[in-house]
């Protein structure tokens, strides 16, 4: 059962291969086979490195709005303590409306529509309790003697929070951050429903397409890459940040 | 701040670290008072004293009398409630909190060394702070360093993880010494230390107050570690009310009261021996006596008379430093020294901190 | 505001449009969905809380248990399912399978977390009163474990419902994504009140799942569990400070 199906490609899509007269070029294709690396190095350039490089545009802006409304909510939770549960139960509230849903449900807000907009403030709303619970973790376990001294020393308000708070905060901050980061690259692959850019494309047009899956692969494995690397790229940032938690037992 | 930064100028020459009483200041506190909100009595009722520029005051007394309420009163970690604190003559009320701290040495018993700063750091938290230059910063560190007897490029960049519990505890005291503060707080800061590195630290603390003689609150639980290390001794009893204040050898002399008796125990002569040294003892004469042995003149009554019952209480021989007899050592001889205060000097100095 | 209008009306209609042939009800595909959770959820508790809780017992596997959770994390839900589905096919049996994958690890890592990280002192002081190890895992690890593991449970649970319903888009139509996949036929007031019924069914789990918590959770406990809904605090790395 030969498939015609690949044929049928969107302005915009991959270029699927037309088998015309050389077949022997798409022998890989024609066997129906798991994975075709010439269809792979042929629509990296055209389609897969565009659409990879939308997803990490897509995941940075959401994590870094994520991260600067989690930030603010956070020290203002650490000051005024009230705070903390009304941001709790919202952002729970949030992160338990699945995706699907979350991301049908903004298309008809007035300015919203099919764009980026939608999707990166669906993003922007999952990395939202995760990143809050974490700082304000990070910030309440500082010790009680630490901070002690920090005031009995003389440290105003802001100098506590900002040489000795943030940055025993670093490492839950950073775990937050690395959790934030990984499911929003895996997430961001649903925003192709309402934002026809990142890997979410060639996804959903791979799991259309009934018999030709190198897409769908190509794509997905490429998202689990990019979760790994940036994960790793944060672990590194940590390392540097953090000197003082170097080598000590876990 | 003045004062105890122009002074600190020339601590970084390198000539203010030997005994220098101008950067100590005396601290007073007037009918200080202090009720926590939500508590039906107060945790000081109306508490008096006055601590000289350069003098080790103790705070002790049984847990929960206030001492560590005190001390924050001090450098206003708590609001006062009534009452007035005079720093050098100057209320600490009038001046800006901040400014206030950077200007007391304060050590807690669990230090609150900053987990992520080096040694180094650490100590250069303060300077730091009053905008010092880098490079008096970097030479009061070392300076700081070998004072507490740590090896500044050994141990400057460890991060406090790194270091065992004494050592920690002595960056803790170097620290809050860093800008050269006239007054010293210390609660409890030898608490969570074995017995045996406690004395050590003591000992090492009393030499380095020998060369820096700052005003110093010191809070304790541990009668012995008073005694050993005031130059006075503020007993709190339950709520928070004086029950005496005086040197310790008068407090051992003389207690105050049956509470204070009791605090400080059924042995308070064997204490008051440890003040005096054989140099306060009037010996016996060496006539023709067979001693059992020879004792510095430093030697302190206490560990004398150990020495003497050890000895089967047979006399023993006291040595002048050049070697010359001062004397011989007997228990009746040692009895009297509790008989008459006057034959001691009255400072109630441990001899081994070397008065003149 | 007229589409979310309409969308209740929807609702209201159990799903069916004015005009047409008579469509699948709203009720159909929410206790659709809400079937399929239930048996991948029972699966998967019964599959990875023994496995995590007695890992975490022996304080053995941490490498695994806890990176189990980060590659988790990692996996786009959708590509696992559409994969899945094309080489075994999209029937319930398949979806299933797909949801079970998706489903364990979180459990197992957090079950494992919160048994391992029972302070070492209160199990060793039970073990020192002669309890066997079985006692020590069930009187005393367990009950303190109750909100991590839990929450874990919970994880899982909101992941399977959002997968079960991304469903739709790799074949399997026995959910209410089925409705949200097909504009076509709905329109955009279906979809959002398809949209809604998902989200208040994700609500209606996570609260039941919260009460199960609530009645496990050692009474005294029970209050110190602001912060906590502590799901996603246990990367390793936060021990560091
Ligand atoms: N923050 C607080 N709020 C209310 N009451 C307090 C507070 N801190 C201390 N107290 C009360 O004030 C009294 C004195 O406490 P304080 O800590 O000064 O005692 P302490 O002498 O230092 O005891 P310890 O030897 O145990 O350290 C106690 O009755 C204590 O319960
Ligand atoms: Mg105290």
């Amino acid at each position: 059962m030969n498939p015609p199906v690949l044929i049928a490609a969107g302005g915009g899509g991959p270029i699927i291969p037309n088998f015309g007269g050389n077949g022997h070029a798409y022998a890989c294709e024609q066997a129906n086979r798991l994975f075709c690396w010439g269809w792979f190095s042929h629509n990296w350039s055209g389609t897969l490195w565009p659409a990879l490089r939308q997803h990490v545009v897509l995941v940075l802006i959401a994590v870094a709005i994520g991260f600067a409304i989690s930030m603010l909510l956070a020290l203002l939770a650490h000051r005024f303590r009230p705070v903390e549960q009304p941001v709790i139960a919202f952002t729970s509230f949030l992160y338990t409306i699945p995706s699907l849903a979350l991301f049908e449900l903004l298309i008809p807000v007035p300015g919203l529509g099919l764009s980026r907009a939608t999707a990166e403030v669906a993003l922007v709303a999952y990395t939202l309790l995760i990143l809050f619970r974490n700082i304000l973790a990070g910030l309440r376990n500082v010790p009680a003697d630490v901070l002690d001294a920090a005031r009995g020393m003389g440290m105003s308000h802001r100098q506590m929070l900002w040489r000795v708070e943030l940055p025993l905060a670093l490492p839950a901050i950073i775990a937050g951050l690395r959790i934030a980061t990984v499911s929003t690259v895996a997430l961001a692959t649903i925003a192709a429903l309402v934002d026809n850019e990142g890997l979410g494309v060639p996804i959903l047009s791979g799991i259309n397409d009934y018999y030709f899956k190198t897409e769908l692969i190509a794509a997905g494995a490429l998202t689990v890459l990019l979760a790994v690397a940036a994960d790793g790229m944060l672990v590194g940032v940590q390392r540097l940040l953090t000197p003082w938690s170097r080598g000590r037992a876990a | 701040m003045s004062s105890a930064l122009d002074h600190d100028a020339s601590s970084a020459t390198g000539t203010a670290t030997r005994g220098d009483a101008s950067t100590a200041l005396e601290l007073e506190l007037r009918h200080v008072q202090k009720a926590y909100p939500g508590s039906r009595q107060p945790a000081i009722p109306d508490l008096s004293l006055t601590v000289p520029a350069g003098e080790v005051c103790i705070l002790v007394g049984p847990s929960g009398s206030g001492k560590t309420t005190a001390m924050r009163l001090i450098n206003r970690m708590i609001p006062l409630t009534g009452g007035d604190i005079l720093l050098g003559g100057r209320s600490v009320l009038e001046r800006p909190e901040t400014e206030l701290r950077r200007e007391i040495g304060y050590v807690i018993q669990q230090v609150g060394l900053f987990p992520h700063q080096t040694v180094r750091d650490n100590i250069a938290t303060v300077p730091r702070l009053l905008g010092w230059p880098k490079d008096r910063i970097e030479h009061r560190v070392r300076e700081l360093l070998e004072l507490i007897s740590l090896d500044p490029d050994e141990v400057g960049d460890r991060y406090p993880h790194q270091l065992s519990g004494g050592q920690r505890q002595r960056v803790g005291v170097a620290r809050a010494l860093a800008a050269d503060p006239p007054l010293l707080l210390m609660d409890e800061p030898f608490g969570a230390i074995d017995p045996i590195n406690r004395a050590s630290l003591q000992d090492g603390f009393l030499a380095l107050q020998e060369r820096v003689r700052k005003t110093v609150v010191f809070v304790t639980h541990d009668i012995d570690e008073a005694i050993k290390m005031g130059d006075r001794i503020a007993i709190l009893r339950e709520g928070g009310t004086l029950a005496q204040y005086a040197t310790p050898a008068e407090i051992l002399d003389h207690p105050a009261d049956a509470f204070v008796a009791d605090f400080i125990g059924a042995d308070r002569a064997l204490k008051r021996l440890g003040l005096a040294s054989l140099a306060d003892v009037t010996l016996r004469p060496l006539n023709g006596d067979q001693p059992a042995g020879d004792l510095p003149v430093s030697t302190s009554v206490r560990d004398a008379l150990a020495a003497v019952l050890a000895a089967g209480g047979r006399p023993l021989r006291v040595l002048e430093p050049d070697g010359g007899v001062r004397g011989l050592a007997t228990l009746e001889a040692i009895g009297h020294v509790l008989g008459g205060a006057g034959e001691l000097d009255g400072t109630g100095r441990p001899p081994a901190r070397g008065q003149p | 505001m007229h589409n979310f209008v309409d969308a209740i009306r929807f609702i209201l209609r159990n799903g069916q449009i004015p005009g047409q042939p008579h469509f699948t009800t709203l009720t159909y595909y929410a206790l659709g969905t809400l079937k399929i959770t239930v048996l991948a959820m029972a699966i998967s508790v019964a599959i990875g809380l023994p496995v995590g809780l007695w890992l975490g017992h022996l304080h053995r596997g941490s490498f695994v248990a806890i990176n189990l959770g980060n590659v988790w994390r990692a996996l786009p839900s959708l590509v696992v399912l559409a994969i899945g589905s094309a080489f075994l096919g999209i029937g319930l049996r398949e979806v299933l399978l797909a949801l079970v994958v998706l489903a364990v690890p979180p459990i197992i890592t957090n079950a494992y977390v919160g048994v391992d990280e029972v302070d070492r002192d209160l199990s060793d002081a039970a073990r020192g009163m002669g309890m066997t190890g079985w006692q020590v895992l069930t009187r005393v690890e367990l009950p303190l474990a109750v909100p991590l593991v839990m929450a874990g449970v919970r994880t899982a649970a909101l992941f399977v419902v959002s997968t079960t319903t991304l469903a739709a888009y790799a074949g399997f139509g026995d959910s209410l994504g089925e409705i949200v996949s097909n504009e076509a036929s709905y329109h955009l007031y279906g979809i959002l009140g398809a949209a809604i019924c998902i989200a208040l069914l994700a609500m209606a789990i996570e609260v039941g799942l919260a009460l199960v918590q609530r009645a496990l959770t050692p009474r005294p406990l029970r209050r110190a569990e602001r912060l906590a809904r502590p799901d996603e605090l246990l990367v390793p790395q936060l021990e560091g400070v």
